[in-house]
């Protein structure tokens, strides 16, 4: 079928593209997504996804509710953001359709699986009349394709020969499909086909299938006529590198495992199965050859108590959930905060309250770690802010943890989890030397001879790491009040008074030892700042970029720290004519900095279970800054 | 001579902290064994570690001049696996109650069991709530009349040592406070078992339910009602001798005169691969007011969770080589850009 003698199509550049697949839950839309992500990254774009799944493994065929999609934009610029309004909706079935046209931009372009546009499917899509013909898709370019049944016509040769049935050949259709997007977006397909025989190696029938789907759909497209154009999205000019493709959940991971090595301790990972945190343990779980112990728990306060344990123990100690199950290790949070151990708690958050929107985004925990604690129970908190940021976080995370003797709260999101975006390969010599920030006790600390788990360095205030099996130093740990220094139990008003002070107060010294807050103003005159923390930083990004070539003078700031907040953040917001913060939950990080800082911080929120469009963002940072003078 | 072979006493195990508990509380008896044991067995104190939650006798890591961690009510299992995975050299003991072991922590200590994590628990029970003062606990006698309970309590209580076995543990043992060397004898066993030990512990709380377990301490009373398990011994009791264990035909255990019983007494065998008859055992006093066995019903040898754990991590080392940071990051499809 490789008739490379057609004509040439009209090869139009552009600086980018957003690319939408939609399909059945079981239609493969992630694995697609993942293969054009990963022919796209190879192409040298720049890049950035955002897989969009039910919660249901399985929702019932065709429904609404079983629709998965994948979107991905890719450019010849740096982009923060997957992309606000698609330019290309794969739509495999009438739900997909149904579900994702409204997205796409005007005149966008749509390729449909028409095989899959049955009576039956249409209705479970809620199509009265199928919108392929009733007027529906008049302002789109449709594109009809008959996925399937190409699908079968490419693989009658293996349905005949026995090597698979009719419906394992079907399962090929979405190879066909990114076969056709990736002609048409001059995509090679050679390490997807390198990919399929890695992945099938011990079923080379399916692999076999597979690849002959895959340049089935990229020569349908070079054939026929109904595609007039092809299109190229030239190489992104990146700061040189070495570059890979990376998702937060991975990243984090990776992060973790760097922390194990640059702080010479072997990580332990407690924790209890959970979307969208699961992944992090799955990855660390391949991981066992960097000495990494995984361990999972019978149930979430379990696995927070395996990590106070193995704190105890000596090894850099982790764990991570998402809202719900933060909300059972709150209690061992507050042990571990009052026994000074360093560990790490990841909250990867997702939609709530209760079981909430598990698959879907939200930043809405940042109090529950704030202040989700029985007593005054401070713990530093940290946030990622991009796929590739979650690897750095959790070094600085195990950083603050191993200096300060805390257990540090990290959060990621659902967004973050699962999108991925290039990233720049740091030298790993050049990445923090954690080993500097910690060293074990190995000798009594009183003239006496005797040891006091709690007198502390005056530097950081973190109390000594004294293992157990070091001769000498035995002591008590416990949730009960400490006296300073001897650590032992204490009910002394005072020094309750006290310990709680220091326990702010220690916080307070991290917050201090931070390096300056890095505020993105290229103007030098804005007087609007936009303040944001986590996920949002992309848009926040592009919309600010955006605002600035409409001429509007606009500052940035983005804090990876939320506890401590950086001391420098009340002259700096009290130094602008409106602070903005926009925020996926109610307004919780303005909350704060308007307690924090006395300024009158204007909130704008949205709770969808997906991430901001810049455009969404333009318009309101524009309305709140500026609205009041136009 | 290096340090690690000096012979080490009691006192070497004894902490500068005043003991607080009730003045005659089975505690005390309790401790003190634990200490001397401890001395017996060469333990050392750099390398022991206590691990309790919340109550009474939670306190216990206070009195002890070893490394110890008083963690939150019913989590010490937790804290204490996450101690035994990362530390093989430690010996950990977890000292619990039955409350905060079968009751708010009862998932964990039945995970711990199951797992077979190299752990001693000694479950201290004393049928009662004692530092909340007063409520009933899930070992309770149905209709126990406390401040909770005016009219009675409903549930039915849970028998430790079938709750152990049900949960396939590999040392399962039964003793009570004031019995010295019963206690040493099967606090031995469990410090010499690899794997979870478990040690229910009847423990005389003379301020809440004083006389709860008299029918097993009190002169008088115990001769007639310990049913002393003995390996590779006949189970019989009393102060002759007189009465013996028989199995039923449905498996199930009863007690009859040594006369009636003849030839048919069960033979105490903890070893046997199967728990069914350490059950039935388990199973032959409703409640510890009449006869009552005591020892080590339960003592097989099954892989070690944190063992096998470290032992895939060594597997994956031999296999993959020690992990490679530089290699990890670039192991994907990678690119360069100039």
């Amino acid at each position: 079928m490789s008739d490379t003698s057609t004509a040439e199509r009209e090869r139009i550049q552009l600086s980018s593209a957003v690319v939408r697949f939609a399909g059945d839950s079981g239609d493969g839309m992630q694995l697609t997504g993942d293969r054009f992500t990963t022919q796209t990254a190879l192409a040298g774009n720049d890049l950035a996804t955002l897989p969009d799944f039910p919660a249901e493994i399985r929702a019932p065929a065709g429904t609404l509710a079983g629709v998965s999609s994948f979107q991905l934009h890719f450019s010849d610029q740096d982009i923060h953001t997957p992309g606000d309004a698609p330019d290309v909706l794969v739509a495999m079935n009438p739900a997909a359709l149904q579900k994702h046209l409204s997205a796409l931009k005007p005149g966008g372009l749509v390729i449909v699986n028409t095989d899959a546009f049955t009576e039956r499917n249409l209705h479970k899509a809620g199509y009265e009349s199928s919108p392929l013909d009733d007027g529906t898709m008049t302002d789109y370019q449709l594109h009809e394709v008959p996925i399937t049944g190409l699908t079968l016509r490419a693989l009658e040769r293996h349905i005949e020969e026995g090597a698979l049935n009719k419906k394992e050949a079907e399962r090929c259709k979405n190879m066909l499909a990114l076969g056709l997007v990736s002609w048409m977006y001059s995509r090679p397909i050679a390490e997807t086909e390198e990919w399929l025989e890695d992945k099938f190696a011990s079923k080379p029938e399916l692999a076999d299938a597979n690849v002959t789907a895959l340049r089935a759909g990229w020569n349908y497209g070079n054939t026929t006529e109904a595609f007039a154009f092809t299109y190229e999205v030239k190489a992104a000019k990146l700061a040189p590198g070495r570059y890979r493709n990376i998702t937060g959940n991975q990243a984090m991971a990776y992060g973790l495992i760097a922390a194990s090595v640059r702080s010479g301790l072997p990580l332990f990972y407690g924790s209890y199965p959970i979307t969208p945190a699961s992944d992090i343990l799955h990855e660390l779980a391949k991981l066992k050859h960097f000495g990494v112990a995984t361990y999972q728990a019978e149930d979430e306060i379990a696995a927070m108590g395996s990590v106070i344990g193995a704190a105890f123990g000596g090894h850099l100690a982790v764990t991570a959930s998402s809202g719900p199950g933060i909300a059972l290790k709150a209690e061992a949070m507050g042990l571990a905060m009052i026994t000074e151990l360093p560990m790490v708690v990841i909250d990867v958050q997702r939609g709530g309250p209760s079981t909430g929107l598990p698959t879907k985004t939200e930043q809405s925990d940042l109090f529950q770690l704030l202040y989700g604690r029985n007593g005054e129970a401070p713990i530093p908190v940290i946030a990622a802010s991009s796929p590739a940021d979650c690897f750095d976080t959790a070094l600085e995370a195990a950083r603050i943890a191993l200096t300060y003797r805390t257990p540090v709260a990290l959060l990621s999101d659902g967004y973050l989890a699962n999108s991925a975006e290039p990233w720049r390969l740091p030298a790993v010599d050049e990445l923090p030397a954690l080993s500097e920030a910690f060293a074990f006790t190995t000798e009594p600390n009183l003239e006496d001879g005797g040891f006091a788990p709690y007198l502390r360095d005056q530097d950081t205030l973190a109390r000594p790491w004294a293992l157990p099996g070091t001769p000498g130093l035995e002591h008590r740990l416990g949730g009960i009040e400490k006296e300073e220094g001897s650590g032992h139990i204490s009910y002394d008003p005072a020094n309750h008074d006290a310990q709680t002070r220091m326990r702010y107060a220690r916080l307070d010294r991290i917050g201090a030892q931070l390096p300056p807050l890095e505020v993105v103003d290229p103007s030098g005159e804005a007087d609007v700042l936009v303040v944001g923390w986590g996920s949002t930083k992309g848009p926040l990004q592009a919309a600010c970029h955006e605002l600035r070539s409409r001429g509007r003078k606009v500052a940035r700031v983005h804090l990876r720290h939320l506890a401590p907040l950086h001391p420098e953040l009340p002259e700096l917001l009290a130094s602008y004519r409106v602070v903005v913060c926009p925020e996926n939950n109610m307004g919780q990080l303005a909350m704060l900095l308007r307690a924090r800082t006395l300024v009158d911080v204007r909130s704008y929120n949205r709770v969808t279970g997906q991430p901001f469009a810049s455009t969404e963002l333009v318009a309101a940072i524009e309305r709140i800054g500026w609205g009041e003078q136009a | 001579m290096t340090t690690n072979e000096i012979k080490l006493t009691k006192k070497d195990f004894t902490s500068d902290r005043e003991v607080r508990w009730c003045p005659g509380c089975g505690d005390y008896a309790i401790l003190a064994t634990v200490q001397s044991l401890l001395a017996d067995v060469g333990a050392r104190p750099e390398k022991t570690v206590f691990v309790s939650g919340i109550g009474c006798s939670s306190r216990f890591p206070y009195y002890m001049d070893t490394y110890g961690f008083h963690t939150i009510h019913g989590r010490a299992p937790t804290v204490a696996t996450g101690l035994a995975i990362t530390r093989p050299d430690l010996d950990i003991w977890i000292v619990t109650g039955d409350g905060d072991g079968l009751s708010i922590g009862g998932n964990h200590l039945m995970h711990t069991l199951r797992r077979n994590v190299n752990l001693n628990i000694l479950l201290f029970n004393n049928e009662i709530y004692g530092l909340t003062k007063g409520q009933y606990s899930p070992t309770s006698p149905l209709g126990s009349v406390h401040k909770s309970t005016p009219m009675g309590s409903l549930d039915r209580p849970v028998n430790p040592v079938s709750l152990a076995l049900g949960a396939e543990a590999t040392y399962v043992a039964r003793s009570i406070d004031t019995d010295r060397q019963h206690l040493s004898g099967v606090l031995r066993g469990a410090y010499e078992h690899r794997g979870t030990s478990f040690v229910e512990i009847y423990q005389n709380c003379n301020i809440f339910n004083d006389g709860a377990f008299d029918a097993l301490r009190e002169k008088g009373q115990k001769e007639h009602n310990q049913i002393r398990l003995v390996p590779g011994e006949p189970i019989t009791f009393g102060p002759e001798g007189e009465r013996a264990v028989i199995a039923e035909p449905d498996g199930s255990m009863r007690i009859v005169s040594t006369e009636e019983a003849g030839d048919r007494v069960v033979v105490h065998d903890p070893t046997r691969p199967a728990s069914t008859t350490a059950f039935a055992l388990s199973r032959l006093a409703p409640s510890p007011t009449g006869p009552t066995p005591i020892g080590v019903f339960r003592s097989v040898d099954r892989p070690v969770y944190d063992d096998e754990l470290r032992k895939q991590v060594a597997a994956a080392r031999e296999r993959y080589g020690e992990g490679d940071l530089v290699e990890l990051l670039e192991g994907g499809n990678v690119w360069d850009v100039f």
